[in-house]
């Protein structure tokens, strides 16, 4: 029974999801181009492409004099980098033993971890300024690495506990027979789960990197200010200065869109496997 | 293989790093911040206990009463427009997508790019492209022969939560699409094409079938969307500042905290009355959390095709 109104069907279906990418896209579109005109032709015509005529790089000059973007970069990619890693390593050692061992407390501490997966972490703000400022780690980029391991330890513990449950048992028994020890053991399952690592490093990815509400917080001396918050004090303050403001947007873009390229494949696969339920 | 020795060590280094760093850096400053809540500042500047005072305070006086009311209805607001605009919209999407349409992949990795935009950055960029000054929206609407509806969108007490909803609705339609699809997806092909032999359309076939088997997903993206809402901050803090305005029409509960907090203007910051802000945040998050596992979560069961 062939649907005579399918090509119909599928045709409309591509114009609405065309239709519909195209206003996701038009505001980042919009802004990278014009970041590469010259004023005038900002204002009088702000959906042309730049020509020899109208290219100018007299927004990202401003830049380059008024603010460190390159410091800024570098923080960010220190902090995400950092709290990536350090989410991998402890929470993978925590599922190991939440997947492995029946124990008595196996239940209340995934029960325990789990409180954070629901509860932002930012409602405890007012203590960890406290915290941080005991600790004397404020303006570092440890305490930024810090509460964003906190933060990411409980998704990285559900997801990574679910996987590891499922690596077959006789394989670490034959190990255990050759003489492995737990943590050999460990090591041994670490690659096997590899994918989940990756989707689990692609999820908590994104709120590390675009967050403004910590930095701004903990961190926010000229020496310690990602890139988020960087480009956040430079727009306030060039917010008439149009070339300026649009090159800022667009470099503060870049690493985000160039790193979503790269792990769109691990995100979507999180995303889309029931990583989350 | 007999793994009950008493505590085995190995199980403890195993576990301590991440409840180390989890309970230092997140639990406990949960529970200090809520027992500063409770406290005042004495003369000298010292804690004392003063149990609900703080609450009370935020509840009963005028000065702290109508800015939280306004907050937390604002925060309603900006919840219902991504509860009727967003995730419909993400719902549809994903049916679209579902369809196994060519080139599926390449939709849904471009219409989620908004997504993993810093909402700074996202919210600047509307901001220029609302602006009279650049006169981006005058122009868009003016082709389409609405040119007189243009307003300042973000400048008018009336339309700055509603066009500030929409900007989020926007950045992030993205997220309820992938988790909506990944749902679909999982429908096994034979209930839809039975269906269609029988004679359902598209229509039908959303309502009687698909629909009723993403019920469990539509509840994780309405606790998702409103845990995420309730917690936002950042994007009427680049757009519109840390006063929200106009006249406080934008401010949500993250900007009312980050403001009592830090204080403003001529209102110096405080922790305890910030710690009382945070603590009503948790019990609204906590209260909606609730209902999705009790109200919902319960009633539903797991699908097992």
């Amino acid at each position: 029974m062939k649907n005579p109104f399918r090509p119909l069907q599928v045709a409309a279906t591509h114009f609405v999801l065309m239709a519909y990418t195209a206003l996701a896209l038009f505001p980042v579109l919009l802004v990278a181009v014009n970041s590469f005109k010259d004023k005038l032709v900002i204002f009088s015509s702000p959906y042309s492409l730049p020509n020899g005529k109208t290219f100018t790089l007299v927004g990202y000059q401003t830049l380059a004099e008024g603010a460190h973007f390159d410091r800024y970069f570098l923080n960010s990619l220190v902090v995400a980098l950092g709290s990536i890693f350090l989410i991998l390593f402890v929470s993978s050692l925590a599922s190991f033993a939440l997947s492995e061992y029946t124990f008595k407390l196996n239940t209340f501490l995934s029960l325990f971890l789990a409180v954070g997966i629901m509860v932002p972490i930012r409602l405890g703000t007012v203590g960890i300024l406290e915290l941080a400022k005991q600790l004397h780690l404020i303006d570092t980029l440890w305490i930024l690495i810090l509460v964003y391991t906190a933060q990411g330890i409980p998704l990285a513990v559900f997801v990574l506990t679910q996987f590891m449950r499922q690596v077959p048992r006789d394989l670490k028994d034959a190990a255990r027979i050759d003489g492995a020890g737990e943590y050999r053991i460990y090591s041994l399952i670490l690659p096997l789960v590899r994918p989940a690592l990756g989707t689990v490093a692609a999820i908590s990815m994104i709120p590390i990197w675009n967050d403004l509400w910590f930095p701004l917080i903990l961190a926010s001396s000229d020496k310690s200010k990602t890139i988020v918050l960087g480009a956040q004090v430079f727009l306030g303050q060039f917010v008439n200065d149009y070339n300026a403001v649009l090159a800022a947007l667009t470099l503060a873009m870049l690493p985000a869109v160039l790193l979503y390229l790269i792990f769109s494949q691990q995100l979507i696969r999180g995303l889309t496997s029931g990583a989350i339920r | 293989m007999p793994r009950r020795k008493p505590f085995p060590i190995h199980i403890a280094i195993f576990l301590a790093p991440a409840l180390l760093v989890y309970t230092l850096f997140m639990i406990y400053p949960m529970f200090a911040s809520l027992w500063l809540s409770l406290n005042n500042a004495t003369a000298e500047g010292k804690d004392h206990f003063v149990g609900l005072a703080n609450y009370q305070t935020l509840l009963t006086n005028e000065q702290w009463s109508r800015p939280l009311w306004n907050a937390l209805g604002n925060n309603f607001v900006f919840f219902i427009f991504h509860m009727l605009v967003q995730n419909p919209v993400g719902l549809f999407l994903a049916v679209l997508l579902a369809g196994r349409v060519r080139g599926g992949w390449v939709y849904r990795t471009l219409i989620f790019t908004p997504a993993i935009l810093s909402v700074v950055l996202i919210g600047f960029s509307w901001r220029m492209i609302l602006s009279p000054a650049w006169g981006i929206s005058h122009g868009l609407l003016s082709a389409i022969g609405l040119g007189g509806l243009d307003k300042p969108w973000l400048g008018l007490e009336s339309t700055t939560l509603p066009t500030l909803s929409l900007i989020s609705v926007w950045q992030n339609v993205g997220i309820p699409m992938m988790l909506f699809l990944a749902a679909l997806i999982r429908i096994p092909d034979e209930f839809l094409e039975a269906a269609r032999v029988d004679g359902a359309g598209a229509w039908r076939i959303f309502w009687r079938i698909q629909l009723p088997l993403v019920l469990p997903t539509v509840g994780i993206v309405a606790v998702l969307t409103f845990v995420g809402n309730f917690n936002a901050f950042d994007l009427i803090y680049a757009s519109q500042g840390a006063l929200a305005g106009p006249n406080f029409a934008a401010d949500i509960m993250g900007t009312f905290f980050y403001r009592t907090f830090f204080g403003f203007q001529l209102q110096p910051g405080s922790p305890y009355m910030g710690a009382a802000v945070a603590g009503v945040m948790l019990l609204v998050i906590l209260t909606g959390v609730l209902i999705y596992l009790f109200g919902w979560q319960r009633r539903l069961q797991n699908i097992e095709y």
